[in-house]
């Protein structure tokens, strides 16, 4: 019987949140590794596990696999959530960077506290009403059902209810103009493994609040006064 | 005959430059169209950009967009995203590493007096520490001409494009790494790379200082 995949990060959501989603929504058990101290990420690093001395890390298959796109991309593809073809797949890149780039601002808000918490959070909101939310409520107009691409659930479907719920925490109100949106999150939010990852008890990880803040904050190397410098460059070394 | 892939951008590198070196190595023509003006480009927004943002390629009747969406599908279309896969992973992890040194390289290019020196102080360090012995390791271990598969993959010309960028900023990058050195030294003989790299391809140099503002001006 194949060894369960072992993820390598803290305990916290960070870049590894989604790849717990999409495990889940892959009905793969998983464990988890949860790293506390800079001694102990370090000596991950003097151990040779880190191709580049980063978090996450994913052991699966035999591969000690990092960078998040390419781990998100290894289950997706394994588990049958990346599309028919190369052109569903290429939808699915399509619409997955754009909440990429969202969830990456999303996951700065409570560091945002290191700057003018609400302007940050009013910029965020923004970007996710304005920009981003309108292209995935016109794709699911377009297409006439609850899937983003094709006929069936996909990587970009579990990544657009992850992102949904995270705005939402930010914003309760953040679907009021998307009604297909609203659909679609009631939808996914009831296929059997996606309503067993919203249960308290499974491995979905809470939003950050002081505690792991701090925490984050020892294990990581943050550049203080550079978060939001670059509107589309995250200097945030996570 | 098929379209050649057109691409939209303004007339400098950016996050077009990867495109445009993956193109070349597969041989594939493509023509370019150049906004030059804030205006030009709000246009573009308000019509074709499906997230409002370039790069945008509009290739085989799609108007593509996003870095990675496109980057993946050129590769996969000409075969330089592995056979199975396991090897498109092992590419993507490598492609990826190299786009964050791209990424450092970018932010230093629009950055000026300490800022612009701090960078390249945590550029040089990143890139002698963490990156190059990374891709070191890898060929070292298999002992083979490219990073995955024994064929030229996506991270193999995605490696290169930035050793080359490394070195306009750090001339003396590759020192200490003999197989990266050799392993530049092939791809830049590989013919179609080889003519991105002569004088006349659609390769783009640095920006200058007046670029630098144009474009400021474009994206403000």
């Amino acid at each position: 019987m194949a060894a369960k995949p072992i993820l390598y990060y803290f305990d916290g959501r960070g870049r590894m949140e989604s790849v717990r989603w999409l495990l889940a929504a892959a009905g793969v058990e998983f464990e988890e590794v949860l790293l506390e101290t800079a001694e102990e990420f370090d000596s991950l690093i003097k151990d040779g596990k880190l191709m580049y001395q980063q978090l996450p890390m994913v052991e699966i298959d035999g591969m000690k696999m990092v960078q998040t796109r390419a781990i998100l991309r290894y289950i997706a593809g394994k588990y049958n959530l990346y599309g028919k073809d190369l052109k569903e797949q290429v939808l699915i890149d399509m619409y997955t960077e754009g909440m990429k780039e969202l969830s990456d601002l999303f996951m700065l808000v409570p560091f945002a506290a290191l700057e003018d918490w609400e302007k940050s959070v009013k910029f965020i909101t923004e970007k996710a009403t304005q920009r981003f939310l309108p292209v995935y409520e016109k794709a699911l107009k377009d297409q006439g059902k609850n899937y983003l691409v094709g006929n069936q659930l996909s990587w970009a479907d579990v990544f657009l209810l992850e992102v949904i719920l995270m705005v939402e925490e930010c914003k309760s109100d953040a679907l009021s103009a998307f009604p297909k949106l609203q659909e679609f999150k009631a939808a996914i939010s009831k296929l059997p493994r996606i309503h067993k990852f919203l249960q308290p008890g499974s491995p979905r990880r809470p939003p950050m609040d002081e505690a792991g803040l701090e925490a984050a904050k020892k294990l990581f190397n943050l550049e203080k006064g550079l978060l939001f410098k670059y509107s589309t460059i995250v200097l945030v070394e996570l | 005959m098929a379209n050649k892939p057109i691409l939209h951008y303004f007339n400098g590198r950016g996050r077009m430059e990867s495109i445009r070196w993956l193109l070349a190595a597969a041989g594939v023509e493509f023509e370019e169209q150049f906004f030059e003006t804030k205006e030009e480009l709000q246009k573009l927004k308000a019509t074709v950009l499906l997230f409002q943002q370039v790069p945008m390629v509009e290739i085989d009747g799609m108007k593509l967009v996003q870095c990675r969406a496109i980057l993946h599908y050129i590769a996969e279309k000409h075969s330089l995203l592995g056979k199975d896969l396991k090897e498109r992973t092992l590419i993507i992890m490598y492609s990826e590493g190299t786009m964050e040194l791209m990424e450092l390289l970018m932010i230093y290019s629009v950055l000026t007096g300490e800022e612009q020196k701090q960078k390249l102080d945590e550029i040089t360090n990143k890139t002698k520490n963490r990156y190059f012995p990374a891709y070191e390791k890898v060929l070292k271990t298999h002992g083979q001409n490219f990073l995955v598969g024994n064929q030229m993959s996506l991270a193999d010309v995605q490696l290169i494009e930035t050793i080359l960028m490394v070195e306009e900023v750090i001339p003396d990058a590759l020192s200490g790494f003999p197989l990266l050195q050799a392993f530049k030294t092939r791809m830049s003989n590989i013919p179609t790379i080889k003519k991105f790299l002569a004088p006349g391809s659609k390769r783009k140099p640095v920006a200058d200082a007046k670029s630098l503002e144009n474009i400021r001006k474009i994206f403000s």
